[in-house]
Order: C-alpha cells, then sequence, then structure tokens
C-alpha cells in the first residue's frame, strides 16, 4: 500500500516516557506514517540533523532539556516543521505558552484518537504535501471505480448518461424508482465519479427508524443529551463532511424532520442533539424515494419547499420488467461474481433457467435478481444453472406440511436450511436471505443446535 | 492463517464469541474455536481512569500461542485502554499471532439508543477481522469502507464492511469478497 520513501510524512516523538513513545510510535507506524523517536531533546536534535521531519509531537517537561527550549532549536533548524506539544492535563497553561511561540496545537494526555487523527491529518494539509494525497486519491479510484451499473436497455443508458452529467457537478439529486432498481447503487456511482470520492459516502435509511432515534442519527447527539447517552455520538451528516449523504426512503419522513432536512440542506450548519456547538458540514445530497412525491406533496404530507429544495435533478430507475433485455446480461454477471466469490466451477446459465428468468416479472427488480442468482450459486452443484436452482420454482419445499404459529414455521425452516448447508451460516443467510447475524440471533432464539 | 482460537475472557462475551466461531471460521476460511478460559483481569484494572489496560490483557493471551499455530483472539467486554489514548477498540501484535477485542462501547445502549443485537453482532465482526488483519501484517487501510480503516469511533465502524478491499486482500493473500 505505501510505496515507501519520498511521499511518506515523517513524524518524530520526542517524550521521556517510554510507554507514550512506544504507543505513538505503533499508532504512526499503523497509519502509514514515517516515525521515530527520542528520549529527549539532544536525541531528538541528532535525529534532526540526520532527516527531515514534517511533524513533531514535543512532550513539554524533559529532564535533559525543556520542549520551549527543543521548539526553539526545531523552529531555527526546520522552520517548516510542523510542532504538536503534548502535555499532561495539569499544564495546559504552558502549552498555551508554547503556541503563543510557534507551536501549532497541543494535545493534553490521554489523546482522544479522534483528536490525534484529526491533528495530524491538519498539520499535513498545513504542509501540502501534494504527493500524499495523490497516492491516496489513486488508490481510491481503484477501489471505487469497481461499481457497475449493468445493462444496455435505451433506459439503463440514460440513467448512465445522467450519473455522468451531474457527478461532476456538485447539484442534489433525486432517484426515484421501485424498490429494488438500484437507487444505492446509483448514489454511489455518482459519489464515485464526482470530486468528492476520497471522503465517504454516507448512507442512511430515513425511512427505517422512529422520528427521535432518526434525529440522533442524523445530527449526533452530546453525551447526555438524554437517559443512557454516556458517549457523544456523531451525526450522519458530520461524517459525511467531503463526501456524500445518501437520504434513502426521503418520502417517509415526518414533518417535523422534513422541517430540519430543509435548514440543513439550506445552511449546511446544525447541532447536535444536546449540544450547544454550530457544527458545519459541507456534503453533498443524493436522496432517493420509491413514493409518488408530488401526491405526497398534494396531500399535504410533504412538504412543497423541500421537494423543491430535492428536486434538482432527478434520475428515474425503470423497473426490470420494463427492461427485460437486459435480464440475461445482469443474470450472467451476478453469476460470474457469486462463482468467483464462492469459487464454484459452474459456467453458465442453462437455457430453459434462463427463460424463466426473462418471463419472470420481478416485483423485487435487479436485488431480486441478484438474491436468486446467489442463492441459485449456493444451491447448484451441476455445471449450469438449472430450472429447479431458482427460488420460485420450489420455493415452498415443504413447509406446507407444517402447521402451527408463524415463528414455529419459520424455525422449521431455519433448522432445514441450516441442515441443507451443513450449518454454514454464510450460505444459509444467503438462502434465508437474511444478515448473518440477524440469522444467529434468529438461531439463539430458537435455540438450535448443530446435531 | 492455520485457524483461529477465540477467548471470551468475559462471561457476557460468550455470546458474540459464538457468533464470531462461525463467522470468522467462513470469513477467513480456516477453523475457528472457543476456548474458555478462567481469566482474572483484576490486576490490570486503572481505578483512576476505571478501563482497563489492554496491553497487558494482550500480553496475558501471549501463553496461548505456544504449541500451536493459529491466531488467538481475546474478546472483552469491559472498556480497555493504553496509556496514551482515551479508550482502544482493541489491539493487535502486528504480524504476530494475539489480539484483543472489546465489545463494550459496541453496544448501542452506551450511546442512549435502543439496544440493538444484530448490529452488536456486525460491529464485533469488523472489530475481530480488524485486528485479525493487524496480526496478518496488515497496516490501516485510507479506504473508508475497508474493514482495515482505522475507526477513531462508533460511526466509522459502521461506515466500513466486514472484509478487506482489494488492496489488503492482495497483501493478505486472499482472495476478495470485496463487491
Ligand atoms: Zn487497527
Ligand atoms: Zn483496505
Amino acid at each position: 500500500m505505501e510505496d515507501a520513501g519520498a511521499s511518506r510524512v515523517r513524524i518524530l516523538v520526542v517524550d521521556d516516557e517510554f510507554s507514550v513513545r512506544d504507543s505513538l510510535r505503533a499508532w504512526f507506524e499503523n497509519e502509514g506514517y514515517d516515525v521515530d523517536v527520542a528520549a529527549g531533546g539532544k536525541e531528538a536534535l541528532v535525529k534532526l540533523a540526520q532527516k527531515e521531519w514534517d511533524v513533531f509531537f514535543l512532550d513539554l517537561k524533559m529532564p535533559d532539556m525543556s520542549g520551549l527550549e527543543l521548539q526553539q532549536k526545531i523552529k531555527e533548524i526546520q522552520p517548516s516543521g510542523t510542532i504538536i506539544i503534548i502535555t499532561a492535563y495539569a499544564s495546559v497553561d504552558s502549552a498555551v505558552e508554547a503556541m503563543k511561540s510557534g507551536a501549532y496545537d497541543y494535545l493534553s494526555k490521554p489523546f482522544d484518537a479522534d483528536h490525534l487523527a484529526l491533528l495530524v491529518r491538519n498539520a499535513i494539509e498545513r504542509k501540502k504535501l501534494l504527493d500524499e494525497t495523490t497516492k491516496l486519491k489513486t488508490t481510491l479510484k481503484r477501489v471505487y471505480s469497481a461499481t457497475e451499473i449493468i445493462g444496455e436497455s435505451s433506459g439503463i443508458r440514460q440513467v448512465i448518461e445522467n450519473i455522468e452529467a451531474v457527478a461532476e457537478v456538485d447539484s442534489t439529486v433525486l432517484i426515484r424508482g421501485e424498490s429494488g432498481t438500484g437507487k444505492e447503487i446509483v448514489a454511489r456511482a455518482i459519489h464515485a465519479n464526482s470530486r468528492r470520492r476520497y471522503a465517504p459516502i454516507v448512507t442512511i435509511n430515513c425511512g427505517a427508524l422512529p422520528e427521535s432515534i432518526l434525529e440522533s442519527e442524523l445530527f449526533g447527539h452530546e453525551k447526555g443529551a438524554f437517559t443512557g447517552a454516556q458517549y457523544a455520538r456523531k451525526g450522519k451528516f458530520e461524517m459525511a463532511d467531503g463526501g456524500t449523504i445518501f437520504l434513502d426512503e426521503i418520502g417517509n419522513i415526518s414533518p417535523k424532520i422534513q422541517m430540519e432536512f430543509l435548514r440543513v440542506l439550506e445552511d449546511k450548519k446544525f447541532f447536535r442533539v444536546g449540544g450547544s456547538k454550530e457544527i458545519r458540514a459541507d456534503f453533498r445530497t443524493i436522496a432517493a424515494t420509491n413514493k409518488d412525491l408530488e401526491a405526497a406533496m398534494a396531500s399535504g404530507e410533504f412538504r412543497s419547499d423541500l421537494f423543491y429544495r430535492l428536486n434538482v435533478f432527478v434520475i428515474d430507475l425503470p423497473p426490470l420488467r420494463e427492461r427485460r433485455g437486459d435480464i440475461p446480461l445482469l443474470a450472467r454477471h451476478f453469476l460470474d461474481v457469486y462463482r468467483q466469490q464462492m469459487n464454484k466451477p459452474i459456467t453458465g446459465i442453462s437455457q430453459a433457467a434462463m427463460n424463466i428468468l426473462t418471463d419472470y416479472d420481478w416485483p423485487g427488480n435487479v436485488r431480486e435478481l441478484e438474491n436468486a442468482m446467489e442463492r441459485s450459486v449456493v444451491i447448484c452443484k451441476e455445471k449450469d444453472i438449472q430450472p429447479a436452482h431458482l427460488p420460485f420454482s420450489n420455493a415452498r419445499l415443504e413447509e406446507g406440511g407444517s402447521s402451527g404459529s408463524l415463528e414455529a414455521i419459520q424455525m422449521h425452516h431455519i433448522k432445514k436450511v441450516l441442515e441443507q448447508t451443513d450449518w454454514n451460516i454464510s450460505k444459509a443467510s444467503i438462502l434465508l436471505q437474511v444478515d448473518r447475524a440477524t440469522l444467529y440471533n434468529k438461531i439463539k432464539k430458537f435455540n438450535l443446535q448443530k446435531q | 492463517m492455520q485457524g483461529i482460537f477465540l477467548i471470551p475472557i468475559t462471561k457476557s462475551s460468550l455470546d458474540v464469541a459464538t457468533f464470531l466461531g462461525f463467522t470468522l471460521a467462513e470469513l477467513f476460511g480456516v477453523p475457528c474455536d472457543i476456548i474458555e478460559q478462567d481469566f482474572s483481569i483484576a490486576q490490570h484494572y486503572n481505578s483512576e481512569r476505571r478501563q482497563y489496560h489492554s496491553t497487558e490483557i494482550l500480553k496475558r493471551l501471549l501463553p496461548l500461542a505456544e504449541g500451536n499455530s493459529r491466531q488467538i483472539l481475546g474478546i472483552i467486554d469491559v472498556d480497555l485502554y493504553i496509556p496514551i489514548l482515551t479508550f482502544v477498540y482493541g489491539e493487535a501484535q502486528l504480524g504476530k499471532r494475539c489480539a484483543l477485542i472489546s465489545i463494550f462501547r459496541l453496544y448501542q445502549q452506551f450511546y442512549g439508543l435502543p439496544e440493538d443485537e444484530t448490529l452488536l453482532l456486525q460491529r464485533s465482526e469488523k472489530e475481530a477481522v480488524h485486528e485479525l488483519g493487524h496480526t496478518l501484517g496488515l497496516p490501516h487501510c485510507q479506504n473508508f469502507e475497508c474493514v482495515m480503516h482505522y475507526s477513531h469511533s462508533v460511526e466509522y465502524i459502521d461506515i466500513k464492511r466486514n472484509v478487506f478491499c482489494p488492496d489488503c486482500s492482495r497483501m493478505a493473500g486472499f482472495r476478495s469478497r470485496w463487491r
């Protein structure tokens, strides 16, 4: 990942306490920096003579030379270096003193990792170490270009053209389409092709959470903001700083949250719940919905001012049944992905199976097709995918016979699938279409055990 | 990697360990077994900080690595610290076989939010894979969604995935599960 040499940021830690040197060294090494340590001022001066350093961490109190004195010497020898003072909580005053004479910032022990990382990042940005960021950019570009939107139909070509057109400009995007049409994939593609791709895309499903929790999820909260909030938490808007926020199921939010959205999208400023410090975040907004927002607006459920703020650039995703021509292409693509992932020697899809796939209406759209293909790869023991491997041909299995509560049926079914997959949770979760952690919780709840 | 031994150091981490027993075996494609150990960590408690010293507990795991070639992952449900940091989610020996994770700050309840067992397991899995990644010699990764991205706080854990990015997979010699 790192090509050692010129582009790496060099950090020198000067502290007389071994545990501080040792843990800071480990921490910075892990972060990919070039780091060395010195136990005192004299040793630091030797290292200073050998190499140029970008960032210095200096303890204020050392036996052989005071931190302030060392700071002066560094300023003379390497004026471009950034100096950060390490201090015990009690001596913050002298740290402030050090900052007056040119230190960039100070850290009081113990440090908050989040704060430490931010400080180093700022110090580096300040030095404009361009080659370092270039390195980061090439890594990310490669990773994110893997996002795929597949299809040759005119509908999907239009979508791809739209993504390309809007990615570079920073405008708000509203993605509309039935569930499973790939709204999140489109949002990711826009983000990946935008100048914001070096920062995260943060997704929040607005429809899935009750109002009070959604508020904390979006804006974060301070420690003690409400009962049980022992620790502070950053909200999604804050996490999306520099990047993109993807607001999924925007049509399902309460009037109160709509109001708050409107304000945040306009000002890019907000408070954490229980907080008094105004937080600014620079993010791009992509929203998505499967709802008829115009109707919701007409009935007064959705604010029109919010609608117009979101409805700047619209991308409409066609349902899969309206682009049946893409089904074979998509099916082969997902087959390829999953046979590689599961390392299975499956070569293709039989004509009979393909006919079923292209005739089916796919109410769950591309996601349903992907799930069907993933499932078929798990089940398939032959050379190619047969109709029997598809979920709709043998969907009901032998469940029909079992009577009883929904829970009992569910338990019976899970047990059966686990036995089929020899208790491989990953495979069983694919067949059952649930997350592995959720499946595990069910196993625990029903007290199922491997025989 | 030859295999993994999971050491639930505190009682309530047994449940997370059971889940990891399944999931890590599948993710890494190696045997993964739980060893229940009688482990007192009282001496590693710092009453001033009201936390346990991570590095000291990690050292206690080292003897378990003797006489076998598996990775050793301790799982604990108390808050961990190293002297310079306010807290850590875990610690690992870079390129050696022992690692430790704390699930203490992974509970939604500590943020005043309703209990979410599934989220707890997902976060635990990511932190376990992350620390095991260090034992395979992987440093932190710049990709926000890679499991080797450093999580300063729980929000970052939720952004990342439970798998290595293509670069980290290559470095660790695994088939990439990245999609
Ligand atoms: Zn790490
Ligand atoms: Zn990575």
